[in-house]
């Protein structure tokens, strides 16, 4: 690799020019740079930035794949009944669809990135290599590219840059991109004609054609033709990464075991969650029958398995920077994040996704929170002084 | 009995080069320097000129707020260098040492004959008074406060620090001697041992509090101590003291003379033959590592690794320090470090593959292994970082100079050393010492 390295070396850009970022970025990507400490421990830990957000990535994989199996899955069971799931067809059908979604996110995420990386004078940081995976996995398959990217810019420039950068941000960014195009573009984000891939060709050539998702058919009647083992596995339409709550839970499980993600976010937001529909349940009893009784009727299990809850509580509740920063602080954000999610899901059919939002609030109010549970500390000091 | 203070969180590298229990008394040093930037809210004024002959004990430099405060030279010989960098600020002393010691005479005294100010006085007048520090602060102690006790620390918990057995053995006497003076300067006093390692002569003391801790560093730290056992509170003040310091105390009283020899711990990858030694402090290390280091690319530190300063072969040992540790340079780029498996690589989280190694000991290196960034991660400092604070709030404070939120976040409780774990496991890299040091600092100014 000392060949490389030289090469590397030896095309180093002058320090003033925007390249100069560039290079140093995909220096840093290809080499650890031999830094020693100069202050402080002289030991340090292997784990940086990097490696954390790589860490997320691994844990994303599995949603990331079986997203891509099941979005040639939801496409050609339309064509053909009995379609076998795990097939050459489906996948490649999906990383056709996908992969160019993940190429533009990463682009234009990137190249707005290191552009306030040269400005600012500092390196390119890397929390959107997380971001950039988040955001293509939170869409609906059928959203046209340049919409993805125009949302991914909004959410790195307004989301992110404005505040200055990636650890300053109150928004998380993946849902600030999601959120700018379910409002800018409305029908290329919710109804039923944006979650299998090239809806309305489907809908042209086959009779009877739904594209509904288990929550869209909640909502117009009161019923879901999917059990909640399907979308457990994730055989269900959905934004590309968040139908398998089974893929989800492995990556939770890894993001957990490396001490990268925050068990107690998810544990406490699916706490919430489960008290909110429990409340929903017991109440829906004593109400006329109709929609709204049908909706609020709907088993708490139900509700973690189908839309996007899995996968909110585990990848996009969890971001360190725009959650809780206080332990006790994660507990509350997290059982809020479960109440308000059930609450806007629920109250709203209008926005099946109540996750999105949700999280955006409680984004806002974590500091709060923090604020809170750290002056419990300052009180307690001051209490004990005056003893 | 001693009460028992259990500490969960920490963590205890596991290095390569651990001392053995050998002791070998190093021969008088070619050279003794002595640092400034060692003496923490001190604003050295120097007491001697190039040229002069001074005995052991006698003053080589004073604070300039309390002239009675003052650095003794730990030999008797002749100042060979002053060296004073940018704008004339005293950079170190050197001194030449004679082939023996003298050294001047302060008079020995029982401790009970004395009243508390005499005591004080005979501290003051030999320079061992240089040796106590305060908290809040970390500084060396102002003889002027009223401390509501007196913490002597005898179980430092640093990686390879050099065991208490080794650093009291013969100097039992003393170190009796030493805490009857240290009783008589406040109302309490409190010797802080290691969980099972207590030695006889501790138990032999009469009025002195005992705690022991057991678990992982940093429960050998003096904040993790106070704050269990008697948290400082804002105007308050503690003086704090190494056991090895109280054998310097006792030998001035019984001896009437300033003897600084101390026991430190050679360490490291780096050394032929890791082992303890009895030095001066500010020997040359010239000496002391002579046929110790071969190879090429080592560093070598004064102090521990976790808090200690780079030094060159031609520096000295700090005057506060116990250990001279050694590690290889990680000068080397790390061809995709961050993205392969890394089945070597330590660290505490388990994002690499070395949790399939647990009991590994690893021949770190003083690579960064990444670059600075942003705070990013929450909550990981928690699990290296035993007290009652919010870690992770408080430096923000520090970092965003708020005095006032430092103060209730409980920067009087904490000392730089305190956040040295949390800078190892850092995600981001940064440099918490050194913005810990600096907020310490600048509230003392603004305090004092």
């Amino acid at each position: 690799m000392k060949f490389l390295h030289n090469f590397i070396e030896k095309i180093r850009p002058a320090e003033t020019s925007p390249m100069y970022t560039l290079h140093n970025a995909i220096e840093t990507f290809l080499f650890v740079p031999g830094h020693t400490t100069h202050s402080g421990a002289h030991v340090r830990d292997a784990i940086d930035l990097k490696r954390t957000m790589f860490t997320v990535i691994i844990a994303l994989l599995p949603a990331l794949v079986f997203g891509m199996f099941n979005a040639g899955y939801q496409h050609y069971r339309w064509l053909s009944p009995d379609l076998a799931f795990w097939t050459v067809d489906n996948l490649m059908y999906g990383a056709m669809r996908i992969m160019p979604m993940i190429a533009v996110t990463y682009i234009a995420g990137l190249s707005i990135e290191i552009y306030f990386a040269y400005i600012n004078k500092h390196a390119v940081n890397e929390g959107f290599l997380v971001s950039g995976m988040l955001i293509p996995l939170i869409m609906p398959i059928d959203i046209p590219l340049w919409m993805v990217a125009i949302s991914t810019a909004f959410a790195v420039l307004f989301g992110k840059e404005v505040f200055g950068g990636t650890g300053m941000n109150v928004l998380n960014p993946a849902l600030t991109a999601r959120a700018f195009a379910f409002f800018a573009y409305p029908t290329y984000m919710s109804g039923d004609k944006v979650w299998i891939g090239d809806s309305a060709d489907l809908a042209q050539k086959v009779d009877g054609f739904s594209g509904a998702t288990a929550l869209g058919q909640y909502a117009t009647t009161g019923t879901t033709s999917y059990s909640a083992w399907d979308a457990f596995l994730g055989y269900i339409p959905g934004s590309i990464g968040e139908t398998s709550a089974l893929a989800i839970l492995i990556g939770a499980a890894y993001l957990i075991y490396s001490g990268v993600g925050s068990w107690k976010i998810m544990l406490s937001g699916a706490l919430g969650a489960l008290t909110m529909a429990l409340i929903f349940n017991s109440v829906s009893g004593s109400m006329d029958p109709g929609p709204m009784k049908e909706y609020m009727s709907i088993p708490p299990h139900f509700h973690l398995v189908f839309g996007s809850a899995a996968f909110a509580l585990v990848f996009m509740a969890t971001d360190p920077v725009s959650a809780a920063h206080t332990e006790t602080g994660k507990w509350i954000y997290g059982f809020m994040i479960g109440i308000l999610g059930i609450l806007i899901r629920v109250f709203n059919p209008a926005y099946p996704e109540g996750w999105m939002l949700a999280i955006l609030l409680m984004n806002t109010l974590a500091p709060l929170v923090d604020y809170y549970v750290v002056d419990s500390n300052i009180q307690k000091r001051l209490k004990r002084a005056k003893a | 009995m001693a009460k028992v203070h259990r500490v969960r969180k920490g963590y205890d590298l596991k290095l390569i080069g651990s001392p053995s229990s050998d002791l070998v008394v190093a021969p008088q040093p070619q050279r003794v320097t002595l640092y400034p930037e060692d003496f923490k809210g001190f604003s050295p004024k120097l007491s001697v000129k190039e040229g002069d002959r001074i005995l052991a004990g006698d003053a080589v430099f004073y604070a300039k707020a309390d002239p009675s405060v003052v650095v003794p030279s730990p030999v008797s010989g002749t100042v060979a260098r002053v060296v004073r960098g940018e704008k004339r600020v005293l950079q170190f002393v050197e001194i030449a040492p004679d082939a023996v010691n003298e050294y001047r005479d302060f008079g020995a005294a029982k401790p009970s004959d004395l009243d508390r100010a005499q005591i004080l006085e005979k501290l003051k007048a030999s320079g061992v008074w240089s040796l106590v520090q305060m908290r809040p602060y970390g500084v060396v102690a102002k003889p002027g406060d009223q401390p509501k006790a007196v913490f002597v620390n005898s179980m430092d918990t640093a990686p390879h620090a050099p065991h208490i057995d080794v650093q009291l053995a013969g100097r039992e006497s003393s170190f009796v001697e030493g805490m009857e003076v240290v009783k008589r300067l406040s109302d309490r006093t409190v010797l802080t041992v290691r969980e099972g390692s207590s030695l006889p002569v501790f138990e032999s003391l009469n009025g002195v509090e005992i705690h022991a801790f057991s678990g992982p560093h940093p429960s050998g730290n003096t904040s993790l101590h106070i704050q269990q056992i008697s948290p400082l509170n804002k105007g308050e003040v503690i003086w704090t003291l190494t056991a090895q310091d109280v054998c310097v105390l006792g030998e001035l009283f019984s001896t009437g003379t300033c003897r600084m020899e101390r026991v430190i711990s050679l360490t490291g990858s780096g050394v032929r033959e890791p082992k303890h030694l009895q030095v001066l402090p500010g020997s040359a290390l010239s000496g002391i590592l002579a046929n110790q280091i071969d190879a090429d690319g080592i560093r070598i530190i004064s102090g521990n690794v976790l808090t200690g300063i780079h030094v060159g072969k031609e520096d000295a040992l700090h005057f506060y320090h116990h250990q001279i540790a050694t590690l290889p340079e990680g000068d080397q780029p790390d061809f995709l470090g961050w993205l392969l498996p890394g089945f070597g690589k330590f660290s505490l989280s388990r994002t690499f593959f070395s949790w399939l190694t647990p009991s590994k000991t690893f021949a770190l290196d003083t690579n960064m292994h990444g670059e600075q960034r942003n705070f990013v991660m929450t909550g990981q400092y928690d699990r290296v970082f035993p007290f009652d604070i919010y870690p992770l709030q408080l430096l923000k404070a520090m970092w965003a100079s708020d005095i006032d939120k430092m103060e209730q976040l409980g920067i009087y409780e904490v000392v730089e050393e305190d956040f040295a774990l949390c800078e190892v496991i850092c995600t981001s890299k940064q440099p918490l010492q050194e913005l810990v040091r600096e907020a310490l600092d600048t509230v003392y100014t603004e305090m004092n």
